[in-house]
């Protein structure tokens, strides 16, 4: 089956990348965004029937690999 | 003294390290990322560039190769592990090293010599270095340091903020921090000050002719201590 999980920076946490698609957005006439977060969009095909244990397994992929967890939340959809 | 370079797909600076290490006396060993283990070593070095192309986190996928639990076994029994600028953020990823490094802050790739300020020299990687300030080179897109604020008030009370960016006289203020690093921190140790990770090149300073020497007092200073 496959489980999609998204990784996002914690709030507080610096992203300057995000900063710099908000100012071309403003740019680009798109006055009125005023912040943007950019983050990570994982589609992973596990081979394994049972949704509970294949998210389980994908819940320990984002902490030991996916994810920095200083840094970074992640969320399995 | 028996050193050994682990060389990742990406590395660049390995053969960069594997010149200044021989040149200072190291009897150097190149070591592959997908090998299991490391010969005997006094010291363990993981070299800068892009290791892996910098997927995911830049050192990320470093950090789980195969190699990395010998490095992780020596370093745990206190053996000497440098990591330089990818080297640092391999460490940071294995979780050798807390906290981790960020894109710069303006988001530009920074390439230049700096100077930094040796915070500790209570540890073999600066022990009888008699500067203060170091002139190194930089070259970094991610050498941002961050951590929670509890980490980063653990770091300092344990002395393990190992250099930091500064001027030439050793001020090290936010005028003078190049990427936004936390503290101007621009290398720290593990608690045992065994680990070192730090973002300057001292690999790239040891050649009055090409750069400079600064580089050459803190390979000197390390086949001395070690």
């Amino acid at each position: 089956m496959k489980v999609k999980v998204i990784v996002t920076l914690k709030n507080g946490v610096l992203d300057p990348q995000g900063k710099a698609i908000q100012q071309t957005l403003n740019g680009m006439a798109f006055n009125n965004v005023s912040e943007v977060r950019q983050g990570k969009y994982f589609d992973i095909e596990v081979n394994e029937s049972d949704e509970g244990k294949a998210k389980f397994q994908v819940e320990e992929m984002c902490k030991k690999l996916l994810a920095n967890l200083v840094i970074e939340d992640y969320n399995i959809l | 003294m028996k050193s050994s370079v682990i060389i990742f797909p990406g590395s660049n600076c390995d053969r960069d390290m594997d010149v200044a290490l021989k040149k200072f006396g190291f009897q150097n060993q190149m070591i592959w990322h997908n090998d299991i283990k490391i010969p005997k070593s006094d010291l363990i070095v993981l070299p800068g560039g892009f290791s892996y192309g910098d997927y995911l986190r830049c050192g990320s996928i470093a950090g789980k190769s195969k190699i990395i639990k010998s490095v992780i076994d020596f370093a745990n029994s206190g053996g000497l592990v440098l990591g330089i600028c990818n080297g640092f953020q391999i460490l940071t990823e294995t979780g050798l090293l807390p906290g981790i490094l960020l894109q710069n802050k303006y988001l530009n790739f920074i390439c230049k010599n700096v100077f930094v300020k040796i915070k500790n020299k209570e540890n073999k990687y600066f022990k009888k270095i008699k500067k203060e300030v170091l002139e190194l080179h930089i070259a970094h897109n991610e050498g941002n340091y961050f951590c929670s604020k509890d980490e980063l008030k653990s770091i300092e009370d344990n002395g393990q903020i190992a250099v930091t960016y500064c001027d030439h006289e050793g001020n090290d203020d936010e005028k003078n921090n190049p990427n936004g690093a936390l503290k101007n921190i621009a290398g720290i140790f593990n608690k045992d000050k065994n680990i070192l990770g730090m973002m300057p090149h001292p690999e790239r300073m040891i050649d009055p002719f090409l750069s400079g020497e600064d580089g050459s007092l803190f390979f000197e200073n390390l086949i001395e201590s070690l």
